[in-house]
């Protein structure tokens, strides 16, 4: 196997898994922290018994997305070496500052919560969990920062004597279009995935509780499972029109920027005026001639380019590989347009999931309604799986589509500042690449096992009793100094591992 | 000094904030099985000793590695691509490590927590034994060609001076994760623990301090002698307070010893990050690996704001936490059966 290849499938299996995680961890922590806050403010103990529930779950996927992120901060170097090197200057920056603003304040801050419950003034411990929703926001920003100059290079030179890319302005870096286009498209794509993930499990509950019988359950889903159901439905109504607000601008951006990106998404092959926007076709799509278009529509592609119905100009595949062909010397410059075609069409479809359940759910809680219906709790359910898809081949699409580049050359910028895959992996004997890509992805596979095992548990193991009090919030002193008469002389700690 | 000696500076403290903080955590994680045998409630208490800040402390490496990426790309590149075998086990382990701690107390079965004190224990171990291997290596030099690439076999690396950094880092970690566990716990395991800081002590001192002086003979500057001396420094302070009960001075002298350990390894290598076995002109120094002035100048502003806010608010969380434990301390079993009743 190619040295290229093994390396690509590597990387592209690891940081699919991570960013299986990654927009659960980001929509979810501030979501828990509006719920804590609900707590705090109004006092009601449901609240409490939700923070503490989605609380557990948050904790499960948290470690899972550390844990394999970690991999990818080493990678760029064990696999991509001559990348580092030639990009190192600009790309390590925004690594560091991840590391050194993102991680080290929800690292820190998310144990100060786990552990803080009865050792910290309430508001205090409140604070503790947005700040750990401002830092995984902020990682997001840094690491999508660092990802949109492999797409679009901004504030970098050329240096001829080093052969390296060299940072320039960390201002243009940081504010890089792409980046400012990117970064909203991915959180509310996360707050998406969160919001769909904690409406279908309070969906599913709800039918659950409803249909048991018992009249304590049903007072459950009415006071506690429908206000979280339907305050979740708002943030995925409000996420759902970002993703689209957000990928509209990036789309555009990616006409202008990334063409080749674009044409592939759409099996535009030929350059032509006012496309049809293709919705289905068949074909043997790597050779781009043999593609049919079955069904299309018009007007929608020139808007989506540049915000016109008519008059629009789009370059297809084919001739944008002459057009590089010559630029930057012989060479296949065309992505997988199987992948492309296909993976552009599964983002936008699957996000059709989040939406059923939003409008489905807002109607069978209309007025104060529980639902019952076992339709609603099977929608629930199914629901939940499709914005973690749909952010997979969101992210398919976005990689796979700058092959074969490793760093694509700004059509506005220095030429220079462009690198294959080719050119940017390291110089390993394939057969170590293959080895450890077979230790990540059974080591992975099984990680992935345990998790799904532990988030099924507890979600249908359900919120603790509301027979149990809320926890303590007065501080407490080692020699017990702060402590209340009626209590033990030995404090228990409210979590322990 | 200049840039790329601040940035040399501050890459050797982040890793010595690493190795002070995370040396701790794989002595605790080392030690967990012996200190807990018999009872899960006593694992337990070694194991939340750490609970609230090893996520933290891990990050420092997370950090530094970033700060290796920005300020020395080519370093960041040879190395990583050179120790491609070392990196992978070391993933491999804190992979494990991370999942086994969050998720042990999550499944209340006895099976559950065997197999999670296996990933805490692989995950402790073998970073405390590789970090010193790895770290002997960069210092004595690898077989580095006119590309920068690590060329050879895996043996070039196992020579007995980087054998014997492994076996220096993974005893002084395990004696600091010792002394911080006499330091947070209280009772019973506080008392054990204490046992086994009087027998690590000796042995720490002939394999750390055999390792010490082995480093600075061969590879040593005129100043690391002084860091040398404060290493054996640290050792008879530890030995001392663990004598005289002074939880907290002993803790002072181990964090003492992997300070001066890590400025000795990171002082014998200045100038160089990666010196070449091969050939003296293809060493890697803090010149020629790294970036240019304005990265440098551009991550130098923001270390120096970001840094103290991250020691303030990390300080803050062991004051918070500050206080013993013990077995009473530890709350029932919370997780859920293995097998659903559902």
């Amino acid at each position: 196997m190619d040295i290229v290849d093994v390396s690509r499938w590597q990387f592209g299996i690891t940081t699919v898994y991570h960013f299986i995680f990654v927009p659960l961890t980001i929509g979810l922590a501030p979501l828990i922290a509006i719920m804590q806050t609900a707590w705090v403010v109004t006092g009601k103990e449901h609240w409490y018994r939700l923070t503490k529930f989605f609380g557990k779950l948050f904790l499960i996927n948290f470690a899972i997305g550390v844990a394999t992120g970690i991999v990818q901060e080493f990678q760029f170097g064990m696999n991509w070496s001559e990348y580092s090197r030639f990009i190192g200057d600009i790309f390590g920056a925004p690594l560091a500052l991840e590391g050194l603003i993102a991680f080290f304040m929800e690292s820190t801050f998310i144990g100060l919560w786990i552990f803080g419950w009865t050792r910290l003034p309430k508001l205090v411990h409140l604070a503790t969990i947005w700040i750990v929703a401002f830092g995984v926001n902020a990682s997001a920003y840094f690491i999508v920062a660092a990802n949109s100059f492999m797409q679009h290079p901004v504030g970098a030179r050329y240096n001829p004597e080093t052969e390296r890319a060299e940072l320039e302005s960390i201002w243009a870096l940081l504010t890089n279009n792409t980046t400012l286009a990117a970064f909203p498209h991915v959180v509310a794509g996360a707050f998406l995935t969160a919001g769909t993930f904690v409406a279908g499990i309070a969906g599913w509950w709800m039918v659950r509780n409803a249909r048991s019988g018992d009249p304590a359950k049903l007072e459950d889903a009415r006071v506690m499972w429908r206000p979280v159901a339907r305050l979740s439905l708002v943030v995925v109504a409000l996420a759902g029109v970002a993703v689209i607000f957000t990928g509209d601008i990036q789309g555009k951006l990616m006409f202008e920027q990334q063409p080749m990106k674009m044409a592939s998404a759409e099996s535009l092959c030929h350059t032509q005026t006012d496309p049809d926007f293709s919705i289905l076709t068949v074909g043997t799509h790597n050779n781009c001639d043999s593609v049919t278009h079955v069904l299309e529509v018009p007007y929608v592609l020139p808007y989506l380019a540049e915000g016109q119905f008519t008059g629009v100009t789009l370059d297809g595949v084919v001739d944008l590989q002459q057009t590089y062909n010559v630029e930057y010397g012989p060479g296949d410059y065309r992505p997988n347009l199987f992948v492309t075609y296909w993976s552009f069409r599964a983002m936008i479809g699957l996000a059709a999931g989040s939406v059923l359940l939003l409008l489905a759910g807002f109607w069978v809680t209309r007025g104060g309604r529980v639902p019952d219906q076992r339709w609603f709790s099977w929608l629930s359910l199914l629901a939940i799986p499709t914005p973690f898809l749909a952010n997979s081949a969101g992210w398919v699409f976005t990689e796979m589509g700058r092959q074969p580049w490793a760093v694509v050359p700004n059509p506005t910028g220095d030429p220079n500042i462009r690198m294959t895959v080719q050119q940017a992996v390291s110089d390993h004997a394939p057969a170590t690449v293959v080895f450890s890509l077979a230790v990540f992805t059974l080591l992975y596979g099984a990680l992935a096992v345990v998790w799904f095992y532990l988030i099924r548990r507890y979600t249908v193991a359900g919120p603790d009793e509301p027979t149990r009090p809320t926890a303590d919030d007065g501080p407490d002193g080692p020699d017990g100094k702060h402590r209340k008469s009626e209590e033990p002389a030995v404090e228990q700690l409210s979590f322990a591992y | 000094m200049d840039l790329q000696q601040f940035w040399f500076v501050l890459i050797g403290v982040l890793f010595t904030g690493y190795f002070v903080l995370e040396g701790f955590d794989f002595g605790v994680g080392m030690l967990m099985p012996i200190l807990g045998k018999g009872s899960d409630t006593r694992r337990r208490v070694v194991l939340n000793t750490i609970g609230p800040v090893w996520d933290a402390n891990e990050v420092w490496l997370i950090t530094a590695g970033g700060a290796m990426f920005a300020a020395f790309p080519e370093w960041y590149a040879s190395m990583f691509s050179g120790f491609y075998l070392a990196l992978l086990l070391l993933l491999v382990a804190l992979i494990l490590r991370i999942c086994a701690i969050e998720y042990r107390a999550k499944i209340n079965d006895p099976k559950w927590r065997a197999w999670c004190d296996i990933g805490i224990g692989i995950g402790s171990w073998i970073p405390a034994l590789a970090w010193g291997w790895v770290f002997a290596n960069l210092v004595r030099g690898v077989p580095l060609n006119s590309d920068r690439q690590m060329v050879g076999s895996v043996w070039d690396l196992l020579s007995p001076y980087a054998l014997l950094g492994g076996l220096a880092t993974g005893i002084l970690f395990a004696l600091h994760g010792a002394v911080f566990l006499v330091l947070k716990t209280g009772g019973e395991v506080r008392v054990d623990a204490q046992r086994i800081v009087r027998l690590l002590l000796v042995p720490t001192a002939v394999i750390v301090g055999g390792f010490g002086v082995w480093t600075q003979l061969a590879y040593g500057a005129g100043w690391t002698w002084a860091v040398l001396g404060t290493a054996v420094l640290g050792l008879v302070l530890a030995g001392a307070a663990n004598a005289a009960g002074r939880d907290g001075w002993a803790f002072v002298g181990t964090t003492l010893t992997v300070i001066s350990a890590t400025a000795l390894i990171v002082g014998s290598m200045y100038p160089n990050v990666l010196p070449s076995t091969i050939s003296p002109l293809y060493d890697l120094n803090i010149y020629n690996a790294s970036s240019t002035p304005y990265t440098l100048k551009v991550m130098s502003w923001a270390a120096l704001l970001a840094t103290p806010v991250v020691l303030v608010y990390q300080g803050w969380t062991y004051w918070v936490f500050r206080q013993r434990l013990t077995v009473e301390q530890i709350p029932a079993p919370t997780g859920l059966p293995l097998i659903s009743k559902d």
